[in-house]
């Protein structure tokens, strides 16, 4: 038995992939962007002098890495509705889910790049009059940050492929999309393929990017202007 | 007020350890006393307590006629000073330091990291610091270079450049932590000189080091420290050429190992 592959309903239904991806970019940039800005704020508060930051940090950080992303979403989209009494729409639960998600793993990526960041130059920051927030927003921060970039790179990629989790409570993202038009038209092999080299598409050049800026940033030796 | 610096019975243990065992040093405006010593003997654990990058364990310091922290009674009796963070910090921008590794701010500028602190701490405009900063950068011989980040600089640049940056900050006293230690040999020369530029405008100074002769020819009173307290104290003549103690002749003789023979005439 011969398959006969066929492509050609998906050119018809092209808008309707199309919205698709233009669900995943948005879910992807908005999860990111919380992401990144929850992390910050856990990374320093991991690295912080005050203990009970510390443990807060650390706390946040071990609960999301030790569950799945798919677990969280679901206890975000089916369980804490039931806690708070506000049901939130499948946009909402994803948002909130995947930057929390993203959050707890780029607040390790912070406190990494923190740490490298060697002890004098905290110490010529604090003799010179400058307290624990300064010390971080003047002078570890902006060295650190560097050091971090590639890092980012590749949570950002982990990050795109995770939105194909909010699929499951029915986000009109690229898979969900798919998943519908599979039904319909009776062609998952088509679909599916489609669907991975489309992804492929969007991820390999962003992939590419970030292999570049880190052969870069390696060249110069260190991360920081030299 | 003459008295910038005055350190009654310091102590600071690390566990178990004690590395300072009563410290007593006064340091007036205009001065400056050279602290020196065999490595561990507590020299860069006493300079380091003074700006409380470490802190002591007990003992007080004075800056300025003016008690750092507050001293409480506890329980037992035993008076004890507590520091509140908002005044240490207040302390440290009133102390400039020097490190022995330099630690300039790899992602600015000489400029930029001399600027820094007297934008953010002591409220300049921007116009106003880079003045201040090409003043300093002036007085240390290194305004040429202040648009230069660290990494283009050799060893000796960056060590002035991380002098200027303390001397924006005009502080009561500098502090210098084995400045030269980490340096090339044929880049000390340019540092203690500036150093010596220093002391000889009147900038107080306390200095940590193995520079015997920077010692002998800039400082007004030397104090040797051994085993974490002040051993022999004294004006240079005294504690470097006839020291009273068998400590310090030890530490001196250790020192001179080498001569140089003296140029026939």
């Amino acid at each position: 038995m011969t398959y006969h592959w066929d492509f050609g309903f998906l050119l018809q239904l092209g808008p309707l992939l199309f919205q698709g991806l233009v669900n995943t970019v948005k879910l992807w940039a908005v999860a990111l962007v919380c992401g990144l800005a929850i992390g910050l704020v856990v990374g320093v508060f991991r690295t912080s002098p005050s203990r009970t930051l510390r443990v807060i940090g650390t706390f946040y950080v071990e609960t999301i890495r030790n569950t799945p992303g798919l677990v969280q979403l679901i206890w975000i989209f089916y369980a804490l509705p039931i806690l708070t009494g506000m049901q939130s729409s499948p946009w909402i639960a994803a948002v909130v889910s995947l930057s929390i998600y993203a959050g707890a793993y780029s607040a390790e990526i912070y406190r990494a790049g923190i740490a490298s960041v060697e002890l004098g130059q905290w110490e010529a920051a604090k003799a010179l009059g400058f307290g624990f927030i300064n010390q971080m927003r003047y002078v570890v921060l902006p060295q650190a940050l560097t050091r971090m970039v590639p890092a980012f790179g590749n949570r950002a990629i982990e990050l795109a492929k995770a939105t194909t989790l909010a699929s499951t409570i029915a986000f009109g993202e690229l898979l969900h999309t798919a998943k519908t038009i599979a039904e319909d038209q009776y062609r998952p092999l088509e679909t599916y393929t489609a669907l991975t080299l489309l992804f492929t598409a969007v991820l390999l050049p962003l992939s590419y990017a970030i292999i570049q800026l880190e052969k870069r940033l390696g060249r110069k030796g260190t991360l920081h202007r030299e | 007020m003459n008295e910038v610096l005055r350190l009654e019975g310091l102590t600071k243990s690390y566990g178990n350890v004690p590395v300072l065992k009563g410290v007593d040093l006064t340091v007036r405006r205009g001065e400056t006393v050279c602290l020196i010593g065999a490595s561990g003997s507590g020299k860069s654990t006493l300079l380091r307590c003074v700006n409380f990058l470490g802190y002591p364990t007990s003992g007080r310091i004075f800056l300025e006629g003016k008690l750092v922290g507050r001293e409480i009674t506890d329980r037992s009796g035993t008076k004890l000073v507590k520091y509140r963070e908002a005044e240490l910090c207040s302390v440290r921008a009133h102390v400039g330091m020097v490190f022995q590794q330099f630690n300039l701010f790899p992602h600015m500028t000489a400029e930029e990291n001399v600027m820094i602190a007297p934008i953010k701490i002591r409220g300049l405009t921007k116009s106003q610091a880079r003045d201040l900063a090409a003043v300093h950068l002036g007085k240390v011989g290194i305004l040429e270079k202040a648009r230069s980040y660290p990494g283009q600089l050799s060893g000796g640049q960056q060590q002035r450049v991380a002098i200027a940056r303390a001397l924006a900050m005009e502080p009561a006293i500098m502090l210098f932590d084995e400045a030269t230690s980490a340096l090339d040999p044929e880049l000390v020369g340019e540092v203690l000189l500036a150093m010596r530029q220093l002391a000889q405008d009147g900038t107080t100074m306390l200095v940590v080091t193995h520079e015997l002769g920077f010692a002998y020819n800039v400082a007004h009173r030397v104090a040797f420290l051994h085993e974490g307290t002040i051993h022999e104290e004294g004006a240079p003549e005294e504690v470097l050429v006839k020291p009273r103690k068998p400590r310090t002749q030890d530490f001196l003789r250790g020192h001179t190992t080498f001569r140089m023979p003296e140029p026939e005439l």
